[in-house]
């Protein structure tokens, strides 16, 4: 499914910028909350004349952003996203909708070959003028996500029971958006 | 479709040697089994000697490796884990972690004890060493419990382990040529 729900959005194509955007995780991990992003990724909102909007974002797995090198390389591993043989984290909107402030992304995400349909809350603010005369828009989503449902099931037992890793996901996304 | 074969028993009449060499003689059609031989020469792991790709013999594991399409570990059980020079050339193969030859690589541990339980415990650990180092480990087991009564002068005779051995090797092997295909397709992309 492809359509989409009337925004009111200016039409036009907008692009993240690759600097002012941000696509993060955070899992609880113990008892701390972890958190790792991706320094590369594609975002690409499309927007019709009749107001409909379609969101279509790609990350590399290899940009993992972690703060210990080996574990940047262990998630890239196949206990994790197996970067080898799934090298793309695709998100293709089905559905966007706003109520006043808020607004709801629905969509099939795909990690490591699995897809899964999510929806996730936010917010659209803009359009802006910046500067230098470009047209700016900003895009706000998180969801939970549960990463066993995309093969990513490695956890290890603690001593007196329980698991190491949680399984649900917060999957966070604050795009800055060009208009092209 | 190449195989490299890894007894972490050093006796010269090991039972898992013995296992080792069985699985070269039910490999499927078109794949071989290299065993590597050079587990004793390698030093004990010591980031200061891992200097201009390392020791000599530990040279040799990581090209040996690089060089397979697949990784088949034999192991016995020593005190509920793996032996220690097994352990100590995994951990000598596993660096850089980022870039090991092992990365992505399938891999299958199976072993045989002369106890009840066929190595299984070490087993176990052999998998989740190799699946931290970022190998694609098979969830594949083959315990071979009372290894004195199934081997003859280092010959494998029960026909049940060299059945069921059979079935490792050809699923370790058709998980090499699925990871194969799988980097031909992303290259044609």
């Amino acid at each position: 499914m492809t359509s989409a729900t009337a925004t009111a959005i200016p039409a036009g194509t907008y692009k993240d910028d690759g600097v002012h955007s941000t696509a993060a995780f955070s899992v609880k991990h113990m008892l701390a909350t972890f958190r790792g992003s991706f320094a590369r990724f594609n975002a690409e909102l499309t927007v019709g004349e009749d107001g409909q909007a379609k969101l279509v974002g790609t990350v590399p797995v290899d940009s993992v952003v972690v703060k210990d090198e080996n574990l940047a390389a262990h998630l890239q591993s196949p206990e994790f996203f197996d970067a080898e043989q799934h090298p793309e984290i695709r998100f293709e909107s089905t559905e966007i909708s706003l109520d006043g402030p808020v607004a709801t992304l629905t969509g099939d995400l795909t990690i490591k070959g699995h897809t899964e349909r999510v929806t996730a809350q936010g917010s659209v603010v803009g359009p802006i003028e910046d500067p230098f005369g470009n047209t700016k828009l900003g895009l706000q989503f998180e969801t939970v996500v549960d990463r066993t449902k995309f093969g990513l099931n490695w956890n290890a037992p603690l001593p007196k029971g329980g698991f190491m890793l949680a399984n649900d996901v917060t999957l966070t996304v604050d795009l800055e958006l060009l208009q092209g | 479709m190449r195989v490299l074969g890894i007894s972490g028993s050093l006796r010269r009449d090991s039972y898992n040697s013995g296992l080792l060499r069985a699985a070269g003689d039910v490999l499927p059609p078109g794949a071989e089994l290299e065993i590597f031989d050079g587990l004793k020469a390698i030093p004990p792991y010591d980031a200061d000697d891992d200097l201009d790709g390392g020791p000599e013999p530990v040279q040799r594991l990581r090209e040996a490796i690089a060089q397979a399409d697949a990784v088949l570990v034999v192991t016995p059980e020593y005190n509920a884990s793996l032996p220690g020079v097994l352990k100590n050339a995994l951990d000598w193969a596993s660096r850089p972690h980022a870039t090991n030859p092992l990365r992505g690589k399938p891999a299958a541990v199976v072993g045989a004890s002369t106890g009840m339980f066929g190595a299984v415990w070490a087993q176990a650990e052999g998998r989740k060493v190799l699946a931290t180092i970022g190998a694609r480990v098979l969830d594949s087991e083959l315990p071979v419990p009372e290894a004195d009564e199934r081997f003859e002068d280092g010959r494998l005779i029960d026909p049940e382990v060299e059945e069921r051995l059979g079935e490792v090797v050809a699923e370790l092997v058709a998980a090499a040529e699925a990871r194969a295909e799988g980097l031909r397709a992303r290259a044609a992309a």
